[in-house]
C-alpha cells in the first residue's frame, strides 16, 4: 500500500522526490524542501494521510545538507504510516510551514524552532515553546553541549 | 493544652516540669516551637513525579492531616514549601517568587534526587540543586521518594524546628531566631 | 457609551488545577474566556538530549519519568521501538509479551485513576479522590513487588524483562481485578448520575471528530469525539491481536463523554488482564540475543562471563545497523511514539518522543473559547495532561 503511494506521488512530484527507502518495514520519502507545503498537502487530500503524528528536526552536524526535517504521517482509515523527509541546508535554515495543511504542526514546529533551530516560513505563531523566551541557541544542536554552555562537564562519571 | 508530657520534654528536660496533671511551665520559645512545629501547613507545590508521591502522602492511605499537615494553595497561608520535582531554569524565578511571598518562619524541603542535586537530568535546563537558589532545611534522597519518605521528612523538620532558640524573641522584635 | 474592555489574567504555573507547571494567560470577558493562551516548557529537562548521551539501555529509565503516572507504558514505546530497530520483534518470548501486556494495562487503570481523581477533586468531588487513590496505592504495592519502586519501574528490557513475576503475584493481580469493577461502580455511582458532576461536564469542552483530527488528538480524547482508533487494535504490538476487547467510542464529544470512555477502558484493562493471565505460562523472560539483551541478573553477580558481557553492554551499548524506526504504542493518554535514528553506535544518534499530552494540550484554546472560566478548569482535567512528557 505504501509503495502504491509512493507511486503515486512520484507520478504527482516526479522532480521532487529525492529517495524512497524501506527499513525495518516502514517507508521514508525524502523529498525537495521547496515543494513540501504542495506534497503534503497531495499525501492529506489524495492518499489520505489525515493525521500528522509527529514532526520533529534532525541535526546530521558534518553532513551536508545538515538538518533533516521529519514528518510522521498516519492514514487513520487504512492504519497506514509514512515518513516524509525534507533536506535543510544550515545557511538557508528555513521550511514552509505545513500547519496550513495539519492544523497540530503548529506547536511542532515552534518545538523544532526552539530546540533545533529550524524556522518556519509563514508560520502563524513561531516563538520559543519550551525553552524561555531569552534562551540563547538551540539545544538538541549537536554542537550545543549536554550541560548548557556555560557549565564545565562534570568529569566524575561515564556521561 | 492537651500538651503530652513526653513531647514537650523535646531536647532538654529542665525546660519543663509538669505540675500536677494540669499545670505545665515551659518556655516562651519552647511554646513558640511546639506550637509552630505542630501544624506545618506546605504550600501545594507539585513540579514532577515527587508530586505524585506527596498527593499519595496526603491521601488516605498514609494521610499527613494526622500530623497537622494540611496542603494550602496559597503561599501567604504556608509555612514550608516542598519542592517536589526537578527545577528548571524557566521555573526558578516562580519558585523564588512563590518563596518570598511564604509569611515567615518559612521553611524547605527539597523533595527527591532532582530537587536536591538535579538528580539524572545533568542537562542544560535543569538546575542542580534546589539549594542554589532557596536555603533548604530538609533533603529527601529517592527517585521520588517513597511517602515514608516524605513523612520522616517532616518529621526531622519538626525535630529541627523544635530545637530552634529566640524564637519568641524573635516574634516581638528583640533580636533574631537562632537555627536549630 | 462605556468603553468594552477584556481583562487579561495568569493562571499558573503555580497553580493546584493545572495538574503541574502549565501556565495559562486567559483573555476574558467577564467570566467568559474570549482567548486561552498556554505556556509550557516549565519542566523541560532535556530528555531527549541526555538520551543521544547515553547508551540504549540506559537510556530506558529516563522513559519512566517522561509520563510519570504511567511510567510502565512509556517502557513498552521505548524498548519496542529499540527491538524493533535491532530488528529483534520476533524473538521476544511469549512470557515477557503477555507480561508485557499485563503490566500495561494495569498501568493505564493506574494512569485514568489519577486522571479521575484529580478531575473530580478539581470539579468538587472530594471522596473520588480519596477512593481512586485507595485502588492505586494496591497498584503500587504490585509495582513495588515486581520491580522494586512504586513509581519509576523500569521494569522492561530491551529483547524482555528485567526478571521473572514474584511469587503468588498472578493472584494479587486476578484479586485486583475482581475488585476493581465493583469500584468503577462505586465511582459512578458517586458521579455519573450527580446532577453537579452532569451540569459541569456535559457539553463542556467539546470538539468536533474533524477539529480533533487536525489538532492531532489521540487516545481516550479522540475516541470521545466519534473516532473509532486504537493503536492496541489497529496496528498491534506486544501480541494485542490475540486478546478480545473492545473499544470504547462515544459520540458526544464533551467532557462527560471522555469520562465514559475512560471508565469504560478501565473495565476493558480489566477484560485484557483477566486474558493475560489465562495465557501466562511458564517460559524464558528474556530474547535469545545475547548481543543486544543484558544478562538476567543472577548471572551477573554469580560469573565472571555474566558480569563482562553486562559491562560490556552498558558501557558500550548493543548497536543496531543505521536506520530509523518510528514506533507507537496506545498510552494511557493516546499515541505514544518514540521515532529513534541510529547511526551504528551505541547511543541514539537522535530519538524524538512523540508524547500524547503535547498535542492533546494544544486542542486546549479551542476547547475553551466563548466558554466559562470555571470551564477551564473542567477542560484541563478532561484532556489529562501531564506535564513531564510535554516538556520532556
Amino acid at each position: 500500500m505504501s509503495q502504491a503511494v509512493v507511486a503515486k506521488l512520484k507520478g504527482a512530484f516526479a522532480a521532487s522526490v529525492l529517495d524512497v527507502k524501506e527499513h525495518r518495514g516502514e517507508v521514508t520519502v525524502t523529498v525537495k524542501k521547496e515543494d513540501i507545503v504542495p506534497i503534503c498537502q497531495f499525501l492529506k487530500d489524495e492518499a489520505g494521510y489525515n493525521f500528522l503524528c509527529d514532526l520533529c528536526g534532525v541535526d546530521y552536524l558534518g553532513q551536508q545538507p545538515r538538518f533533516m526535517v521529519v514528518y510522521n504521517l498516519y492514514n487513520i482509515a487504512t492504519k497506514e504510516r509514512l515518513r516524509v523527509k525534507v533536506p535543510v541546508a544550515e545557511d538557508d535554515a528555513c521550511v514552509d510551514t505545513v500547519s496550513t495543511v495539519w492544523a497540530t504542526a503548529n506547536w511542532h514546529e515552534r518545538e523544532c524552532w526552539d530546540l533545533m533551530g529550524i524556522s518556519f516560513n509563514n508560520h502563524p505563531d513561531l516563538r520559543r515553546i519550551l525553552m524561555p523566551a531569552d534562551w540563547e541557541g538551540h539545544p538538541l544542536r549537536k554542537d550545543y553541549p549536554l550541560q548548557g554552555p556555560d557549565r564545565e562537564p562534570y568529569q566524575g562519571r561515564l556521561s | 493544652m492537651g500538651v503530652e508530657k513526653a513531647e514537650m520534654l523535646g531536647s532538654e528536660a529542665d525546660n519543663v516540669r509538669v505540675l500536677g496533671n494540669n499545670v505545665i511551665t515551659t518556655s516562651l520559645d519552647l511554646l513558640v516551637n511546639w506550637s509552630r512545629s505542630r501544624s506545618l501547613w506546605p504550600m501545594t507545590f507539585g513540579l514532577a513525579c515527587c508530586a505524585i508521591e506527596m498527593m499519595a502522602t496526603g491521601a488516605a492511605r498514609f494521610d499527613l492531616d494526622r500530623l497537622g499537615v494540611l496542603f494550602r494553595a496559597s503561599p501567604r497561608q504556608a509555612d514550608v514549601i516542598i519542592i517536589a520535582g526537578t527545577v528548571t531554569h524557566k521555573m526558578l524565578p516562580v519558585i523564588k517568587t512563590v518563596y518570598e511571598q511564604m509569611p515567615e518562619p518559612k521553611y524547605v524541603i527539597a523533595m527527591g534526587a532532582c530537587a536536591s542535586s538535579g538528580g539524572v537530568f545533568d542537562t542544560y535546563s535543569v538546575l542542580q540543586g534546589i539549594d542554589q537558589a532557596l536555603p533548604v532545611d530538609v533533603y529527601i534522597p529517592g527517585c521520588p521518594p517513597r511517602p515514608e519518605g516524605l513523612l520522616y521528612g517532616l518529621l526531622k523538620l519538626r525535630e529541627k524546628i523544635m530545637r530552634e532558640r529566640n524564637t519568641f524573641g524573635a516574634a516581638i522584635g528583640a533580636g533574631e531566631v537562632v537555627p536549630g | 457609551m462605556a468603553k468594552k474592555e477584556t481583562m487579561t489574567i495568569n493562571m499558573g504555573p503555580q497553580h493546584p488545577s493545572t495538574h503541574g507547571v502549565l501556565q495559562l494567560v486567559l483573555e476574558l470577558d467577564g467570566e467568559i474566556v474570549v482567548d486561552a493562551v498556554p505556556h509550557i516548557g516549565f519542566l523541560h529537562r532535556g530528555v531527549e538530549k541526555l538520551a543521544e548521551n547515553r547508551t540504549y539501555h540506559r537510556a530506558l529509565p529516563l522513559t519512566d519519568r517522561l509520563d510519570y503516572l504511567a511510567p510502565m507504558s512509556n517502557n513498552l514505546g521505548y524498548v519496542l521501538a529499540v527491538e524493533k530497530l535491532l530488528g529483534i520483534t520476533d524473538k521476544i518470548p511469549q512470557r515477557a509479551k503477555v507480561v508485557r501486556v499485563m503490566m500495561a494495562e494495569l498501568t493505564r487503570i493506574k494512569s485514568h485513576l489519577v486522571w479521575l481523581a484529580t478531575h473530580a477533586l478539581d470539579i468538587g468531588a472530594m471522596t473520588v479522590f480519596l477512593y481512586c487513590f485507595r485502588e492505586r496505592e494496591a497498584i503500587m504495592d504490585m509495582y513495588e513487588k515486581l520491580s522494586g519502586a512504586r513509581m519509576t519501574s523500569n521494569y522492561f528490557r530491551i529483547g524482555g524483562l528485567s526478571q521473572d513475576l514474584p511469587e503468588g503475584f498472578e493472584d494479587d493481580v486476578r484479586a485486583f481485578i475482581e475488585a476493581m469493577p465493583g469500584h468503577i461502580e462505586t465511582y459512578e455511582g458517586l458521579l455519573t448520575g450527580n446532577k453537579i458532576w452532569q451540569k459541569r461536564t456535559i457539553g463542556v469542552a467539546t470538539i468536533s471528530a474533524e477539529d480533533a483530527i487536525d489538532i492531532g488528538l489521540s487516545g481516550p480524547a479522540l475516541r470521545a469525539s466519534g473516532v473509532d482508533w486504537d493503536l492496541r487494535r489497529d496496528n498491534p504490538y506486544s501480541g494485542y491481536e490475540e486478546y478480545d476487547f473492545n473499544v470504547i467510542v462515544r459520540d458526544g464529544c464533551d467532557t462527560f463523554d471522555r469520562y465514559k470512555v475512560r471508565l469504560d477502558e478501565m473495565r476493558e484493562s480489566c477484560k485484557i488482564i483477566a486474558q493475560a493471565l489465562d495465557k501466562l505460562e511458564p517460559g524464558p523472560i528474556l530474547a535469545d540475543a545475547p548481543d543486544v539483551c543484558l544478562p538476567p541478573k543472577k548471572d551477573v553477580v554469580n560469573s565472571i562471563e555474566g558480569l563482562i558481557h553486562q559491562f560490556k553492554l552498558i558501557t558500550e551499548g548493543c548497536k543496531p545497523e543505521p536506520g530509523e524506526v518510528y514506533q507507537s504504542v496506545e498510552a494511557p493518554k493516546g499515541e505514544l511514539g518514540f521515532y529513534i535514528i541510529s547511526d551504528g553506535s551505541g547511543n541514539p544518534f537522535r530519538m524524538k518522543i512523540r508524547p500524547p499530552s503535547f498535542v492533546n494540550l494544544q486542542a486546549l484554546p479551542q476547547m475553551v473559547r466563548g466558554r466559562l472560566l470555571a470551564d477551564v478548569i473542567a477542560a484541563i482535567g478532561t484532556l489529562d495532561i501531564v506535564l513531564g512528557e510535554i516538556d520532556r
